[in-house]
């Protein structure tokens, strides 16, 4: 079915995604014309495919549960914030704060993410194709985020639990956030994503891991310049 | 907030849609600015003309027109809403003193040879009708429309500012060192119509090319010396330039295809303009200033 945001209301839309009749077996949606509008695909909770042609605004398919979601174009701030479950695919670049507070689900952007990348992750699996930028995995708690390109200032501080696999350089770290010896279990793992991403000119071994040194999850009067 | 919109020209082809292409930028960025919008167009006037571009308040405009007629010879006054264009080949210098000497009512918006200004407190999609935007052409462009946050509701408060012969600067942010900025600009003999933070940017900016120093040069070093939020649009005769702070909180969307680069703080301020879903789009990396035509 074709929604056309030129004719339509984006509220209408979104309800009519939002309730979709359980008993529909036609689940298949491409939405035309988003011309930078935000919260294109918010709260989505069941599955279904969208196919979205054309840039959009901020927090497009925010809180998405289940829906697959691809994105022939641009996304503003905040794509896939909060998601769920479910797939995002943006096939261009996004801007900051890509994946936030997300709880799961898989985000691919085929082009690079902005800053804030993966901000306060809580479980998403994020992978970036090109390069994210400064204070990406920002305080992220769990998850694993891919980057093929390059990162920027301050890559994963204060972070807590979160895998960050760089390929290219990273410009630097943030407080609290070294380079993670890649044990089986996240070649294991990083591969899988990989191949979720259908990405196959790279294999888990062209990227180093990042993660928590774990000395700034307790209050430590000598860690006091790193707060 | 506030949105920021500016449109650059890399070939003759849209000249003529100049204002439109600006206005829908305007008109979609409502939601960012409900306050206050203001725009600057660039068109180059023959030989040495100059153009002021005046806010007359509520004065009537055949009166101001008989004075100021009588106090400054051989000038051409076009009217738009309560702004006026006065075009003479007379020295800024001359100009100025009268106007404020003669005229307190009248507000000096801004002056060079290729600039006009238009701001007013207001819903952008009113002022930008107002001021009919779209009949204007022009080789250059710059609007802003304003949330306040950090100083009053008022003409004086909005953007655009121009301190300088064809300069302007719009500004999306807050900044926070605008007090001791302003002291020290003003020691250096910059003046300042407003208490506004933007104000002080734009003073920055014409003090340094003043001193000869390029546009690139004056907003890299303002990276160090402007301390706040900020993304950046500063025009002048030739082009314009974006900036960024190195946070990069304040977004920004660039938009470049073979005839123009537009820039915006949101994609869908510019999802009208020709081309636009086959222009290179970016966002400007924090801390790095991008320019055009300087």
């Amino acid at each position: 079915m074709k929604l056309d945001l030129k004719k339509l209301k984006l509220r209408d839309i979104n309800e009519k995604l939002q309730n979709l009749d359980r008993k529909q077996n036609d689940r298949n949606f491409t939405i035309i014309n988003p011309e930078g509008n935000h919260a294109v695909c918010a709260g989505l909770t069941e599955e279904m495919n969208i196919n979205i042609k054309g840039h959009v605004g901020y927090y497009c398919a925010g809180m998405n549960q289940k829906a697959n979601i691809v994105i022939n174009g641009n996304v503003g701030t905040g794509v896939a914030e909060n998601m769920m479950s479910g797939k995002v695919h943006v096939k261009g670049n996004a801007s900051q704060s890509a994946g936030a507070t997300a709880h799961g689900g898989l985000l691919v952007i085929d082009g690079d993410a902005s800053s804030r990348c993966g901000i306060s992750m809580k479980g998403i699996d994020i992978v970036v194709k090109g390069s994210v930028g400064h204070m990406s995995g920002f305080m992220s708690q769990s998850g694993n985020m891919v980057v093929c390109g390059d990162a920027g200032e301050a890559l994963g501080d204060s972070l807590y639990e979160t895998n960050i696999y760089i390929k290219g350089n990273v410009k630097s770290l943030g407080a609290d956030c070294v380079e993670k010896k890649m044990d089986k279990k996240h070649i294991k793992k990083l591969n899988l994503l990989l191949k979720e991403a259908n990405i196959k000119n790279y294999k888990a071994e062209n990227f180093k891991r990042y993660g928590s040194a774990r000395k700034l999850y307790n209050f430590k009067i000598d860690n006091l310049s790193n707060y | 907030m506030c949105g920021i919109v500016g449109i650059y020209l890399k070939t003759k082809k849209f000249e003529k849609n100049l204002g439109k292409m600006l206005s829908g930028m305007l008109n979609n960025m409502e939601s960012r600015g409900p306050d206050s919008a203001g725009f600057a167009v660039y068109k180059n006037e023959k030989k040495d003309i100059f153009k002021y571009s005046l806010c007359i308040n509520d004065l009537n405009f055949k009166k101001f027109k008989k004075e100021i007629s009588n106090k400054i010879k051989k000038i051409q006054l076009s009217q738009h809403a309560d702004h006026v264009i006065l075009k003479t080949l007379i020295e800024p210098k001359t100009v100025i003193k009268i106007i404020n000497t003669s005229f307190p009512k009248v507000s000096i918006v801004g002056y060079g040879h290729s600039i006009e200004i238009f701001k007013q407190v207001g819903n952008p999609k009113d002022i930008v009708k107002k001021f009919k935007l779209d009949s204007f052409s022009g080789t250059h462009g710059i609007g802003h429309t304003r949330m306040a946050t950090e100083s009053a509701i008022t003409t004086d408060g909005s953007h655009p500012y121009s301190t300088g012969k064809d300069e302007c600067l719009v500004h999306n942010g807050s900044l926070s060192n605008h007090n001791n900025l302003r002291r020290e600009l003003i020691k250096k003999g910059n003046i300042f119509n407003s208490e506004n933070d933007t104000e002080v940017a734009a003073g920055y900016v014409s003090n340094s090319l003043s001193n000869k120093k390029s546009l690139k040069d004056t907003l890299t070093s303002g990276l160090k010396d402007l301390d706040g939020f900020y993304t950046f649009i500063t025009g002048t005769k030739k082009g314009f330039a974006v900036v960024r702070d190195e946070i990069a909180c304040k977004p920004a969307v660039i938009a470049e295809t073979k005839n123009y680069v537009a820039i915006a703080s949101e994609f869908q301020a510019m999802a009208h303009l020709p081309d636009v879903n086959s222009a290179k789009i970016f966002e400007p990396e924090p801390g790095i200033v991008y320019s055009w035509g300087n």
